[in-house]
């Protein structure tokens, strides 16, 4: 098990330490600790299942820890109600007050200022979010995405020391996903507010995060930026969570051009490449992608992999064999 | 700050934040269980226990001479055959109407809605005044012979409870995703075995739950009996007015309204149980959905057409009509003796109207207070499996009023509200509290779907705001209860305004209310009391309809889906 502490320096921000979720015999979150420092993204990456929004909802106080704490800059809020933590949560579907209008969703934490201040405020992180004059709209006739950066907004407006953001994209299709992940990227550099992002989605969480916690079974596995985290992955569960595989032994490795030191070799989606000179392979099958083609091939030591081709064969002529090599570039070298 | 620390200080924080909940939860829930317990179970009690003394001794005679006797099951009979049949054709009629207008589109279709709706809260007395205008010799529908019979009352259950199955199936039906017929049509299945094998199945928890509540409906209909069935007809309701009013019989009376707690409590175990499917059920669905009329719809329309136009329409316009007939012709004859003094009473029937007025807005406001705090405890998800028991239990404890005999809650109050601790027996607020009682269950039926239809993760929403607790009422909770208040208080209002069985014990006569007169009025020989018995019928059962079609436009008009 990982631990993400620095004991050196004088703690700031959030720090989670040996945080345990229980529903009932079910243990959601099991003895986690992590950081998220001043103006640092944290992504928490994990499949459905792992504990990974149990952390968050510890974290904003929705649910109560069974084990450890919360801290902020040094203090214990473990104990400090939701409503004054100013942990401002965005849900994966938004909930957004339905009886209130946009402009009203987002004022909804900036009540008891004076009322032109916080119409000022609101349709500053409308403006913000990309919706400059939705403020008189009612919530129920904005689209999936709109919701979205209308829940942003009344998170911001809050003026949170922390962000918690659930899956935030998750209910949204995949190119207004897309879209919205440099949205709020933008916006979070903007602002600099710390942020936990929980996500299961590999792409959001590099997009997004300055280092990537990765949770399974409500135990963290590896806590890194992103870069490291690809390159090195703590072992063979993250690496085929991140999508590495085949995992090939020493002398598989060797027989397919791994000139690297000896270990267990993780294959990356472009791992292996086409090479003339390299190691003849079977193929198995052969699908069209966009600009090129997937091929399914078996390697020496019987495991099926997939190898990248620019090329978009004919419908049906399919090889018999392929001649393919191991890009170190692609790989990943496991403890 | 060491681990050991840290996590004395979680559960010390987890512990502070339930406790502080459940704290808050206790103290809203208190005030509605202490008014229950005064003004409901105590007098029930009391009443109850004056069936095992006699004397001064415990007995259980009294009980023994009742449940042998024969009369006693004779009743007990009638009870359940017309709770059983009304039912069965308030079911069988209000299906068909539920489809044509909830899932049917046509011009005209809301004006429907609120016709059908209307019979529901009207006043008891009136219904029984306007059924036997047409059903007595000479009348319309004297031919039947069907005066004093089995079935002009069971035709009354079903003129009141048609809107609770039409609108209790209706809402559901309207939810129902057509998809899953759709599948089933291009499975090669035709309309009728789509109905049957689909449909009727999907709708199965909301006709299983209104038939419930129908039953309880007609298992303790007191005023409608009363009027109608005469001499004849009785029913275990009936009878525990009859034994303490004229009879004078308390161990009787008090026999029978424990048979009738036992017919009540089984009907409400099996109405809390459906209902709890069909809530899940609803949740599942999506927004209303309907269609143009079509050819395949002709019977469902045909059914709807005759009930509406022949059960429900003709006895009120009859109803208006008879009264504006007089010995002289047509006329307004018998409204103009309604400022008159009646018989030997001392008030006109506006007197009494103003009496009814100020009785049930008390109520109103008495039943939609408590009404408020009871479904806001009870719309909410306590983590804790005790916790989840602890409320199923206040649910079913707040619907018994709707069962318990009005008469019997009526005449507790005369019998433990007329001594210190509590001598309201001269207080004016004695009927409005009695009437309460009878509303609150309907209140809270209408005010809890709204409040559990929240998205507990709103409240988490607004509290990851900042938003403290009291704040996640006002600005959360409160405009979701605000969407169902127009209706709960149209249904406060109406119930009160229309009571009969506990105010006939408790309205002094100095102060009758308006049901309380009309019933007088109908005892009493003569024409000229009879027509003013329909005039202030009519009086009364517009005053109804205008209080509820103002409340359904204050309120929303559906509640919308959201």
């Amino acid at each position: 098990m990982v631990t993400d502490t620095d004991t050196d320096a004088r703690p700031a921000g959030l720090q989670v330490r040996d945080a345990v979720v229980r529903y009932g015999p079910v243990t959601a979150v099991d003895g986690v600790s992590l950081d998220v420092g001043p103006g640092e993204v944290v992504a928490v990456l994990g499949a459905s299942g792992s504990g990974k929004s149990s952390l968050l909802r510890a974290v904003a106080g929705l649910e109560p820890l069974a084990g450890g704490s919360v801290w902020w800059d040094g203090a214990d809020v473990t104990g400090v109600p939701v409503h004054r933590r100013r942990f401002a949560v965005m849900f994966q579907d938004g909930q957004l007050f339905p009886h209130l209008s946009v402009a009203g969703n987002v004022g909804y934490a900036l009540a008891g200022r004076p009322r032109a201040e916080r119409d000022r405020r609101a349709a500053e992180l409308l403006d913000l979010v990309g919706l400059a004059g939705y403020g008189p709209r009612p919530v129920t006739a904005l689209s999936g995405g709109q919701a979205q950066r209308v829940a942003l907004a009344r998170s911001l407006a809050a003026d949170p020391r922390l962000l918690l953001l659930d899956e935030p994209l998750s209910a949204l299709d995949r190119g207004l996903r897309e879209h919205l992940v440099g949205v709020l990227d933008d916006t979070l550099r903007a602002t600099g507010i710390p942020t936990l992002y929980v996500t299961h989605d590999q792409d959001e969480a590099f997009a997004i995060a300055d280092r990537v916690a990765v949770l399974a079974e409500g135990r963290l596995l590896q806590v890194d930026e992103p870069a490291r985290l690809w390159a090195h992955p703590a072992g063979r569960e993250v690496a085929a969570f991140l999508g590495y595989g085949p995992f090939l032994p020493p002398a598989d490795a060797v027989a397919l051009g791994w000139d690297g030191p000896p270990g267990l070799v993780a294959v990356g989606p472009t791992g292996l490449v086409p090479d003339p000179d390299g190691r003849e392979v079977v193929v198995q099958e052969v699908r069209s992608r966009r600009g090129g083609a997937e091929v399914t091939v078996t390697l020496p030591g019987g495991e099926p992999a997939r190898v990248r081709t620019p090329v978009i064969p004919p419908h049906g002529a399919t090889p018999a064999t392929l001649t393919v090599r191991l890009d170190p570039a692609g790989c990943a070298l496991l403890p | 700050m060491t681990g050991t620390v840290a996590v004395e200080a979680a559960r010390g924080g987890s512990v502070r934040r339930g406790g502080g909940h459940a704290w808050v939860w206790a103290a809203a829930a208190a005030l509605p269980v202490v008014f229950l317990a005064v003004f409901f179970a105590w007098p029930v009690a009391a009443l109850v226990a004056r069936g095992f003394v006699i004397d001064g001794a415990f007995t259980l005679a009294g009980v023994q001479e009742v449940l042998s006797s024969a009369r006693t099951w004779r009743i007990v009979g009638q009870t359940l055959a017309q709770a059983v049949v009304g039912t069965a054709v308030s079911v069988l009629l209000g299906v068909p109407g539920a489809y044509v207008l909830y899932r049917c589109r046509f011009p005209g279709r809301r004006v429907l809605r609120a016709v059908v709706s209307v019979p529901f809260v009207l006043p008891t007395v009136v219904v029984g005044v306007a059924f036997q205008s047409l059903l007595t010799p000479n009348e319309p529908l004297g031919f039947l012979g069907l005066e004093e019979s089995f079935p002009a009352i069971v035709a009354a259950l079903v003129f009141f409870n048609y809107s609770v199955v039409v609108r209790t199936v209706g809402a559901l039906w309207s939810r129902l995703d057509p998809r899953a017929e759709d599948a089933a049509r291009t499975l090669g299945a035709g309309r009728i075995r789509v109905l049957g094998t689909v449909t009727l199945p999907a709708l199965a928890p909301a006709i299983a739950s209104a038939a419930a509540l129908v039953f309880l409906f007609c298992a303790s209909a007191f005023g409608v009996v009363l009027v109608l069935g005469g001499a004849s007809y009785g029913t275990i309701e009936t009878e525990i007015w009859y034994q303490t009013t004229q009879l004078l019989d308390l161990p009787a009376a008090a026999a029978l309204s424990i048979l009738q707690l036992v017919v009540v409590t089984a009907s409400l175990l099996v109405a809390g149980a459906t209902r709890a499917r069909q809530e899940r059920a609803l949740r599942l669905s999506g927004n209303p959905v309907d269609a143009p009329l079509r050819v395949g719809d002709l019977p469902a329309v045909a059914v709807t057409a005759v009930v509406v136009g022949g059960l429900l329409l003709f006895p009120m316009l009859s109803l208006a009509w008879r009264s504006l007939v007089t010995a002289d012709g047509l006329g307004l004859a018998n409204y103009a003796a309604l400022s008159g003094t009646t018989g030997q009473s001392t008030v006109s029937v506006w007197q009494a109207l103003a009496n009814s007025l100020a009785t049930a807005l008390a109520a109103t406001l008495i039943s939609v207070g408590l009404g408020l705090l009871v479904s806001y405890v009870l719309s909410r998800r306590p983590a804790s499996a005790s916790g989840r028991r602890w409320l199923r239990t206040l649910d079913a404890v707040f619907m018994l009023p709707l069962g318990v005999s009005a008469v019997t809650v009526g005449f507790g109050f005369l019998i433990t509200l007329n001594r210190p601790p509590l001598d309201l027996r001269s207080s004016w607020l004695l009927i409005p509290i009695a009437q309460a009682m009878v509303a609150l269950p309907l209140v809270v039926r209408t005010l809890l779907p709204t409040l559990r239809a929240i998205d507990p993760r709103l409240h988490e929403a607004a509290a990851t705001l900042g938003a403290g607790p009291g704040r996640v009422v006002a600005t959360i909770d409160l405009p979701f209860a605000l969407r169902g208040l127009g209706l709960a208080v149209g249904f406060a209002f109406a119930t009160s305004l229309g009571e009969f069985g506990a105010t006939s014990f408790l309205a002094r006569p100095d102060r009758p209310t308006l049901p309380v007169v009309i019933f007088q009025l109908i005892g009493r020989p003569g024409a000229e009391n009879f027509g003013m018995a329909l005039a202030a019928s009519v009086v009364l059962a517009a005053l109804t309809a205008v209080a509820m079609g103002l409340a359904e436009w204050i309120g929303p008009k559906e509640v919308n889906p959201w």
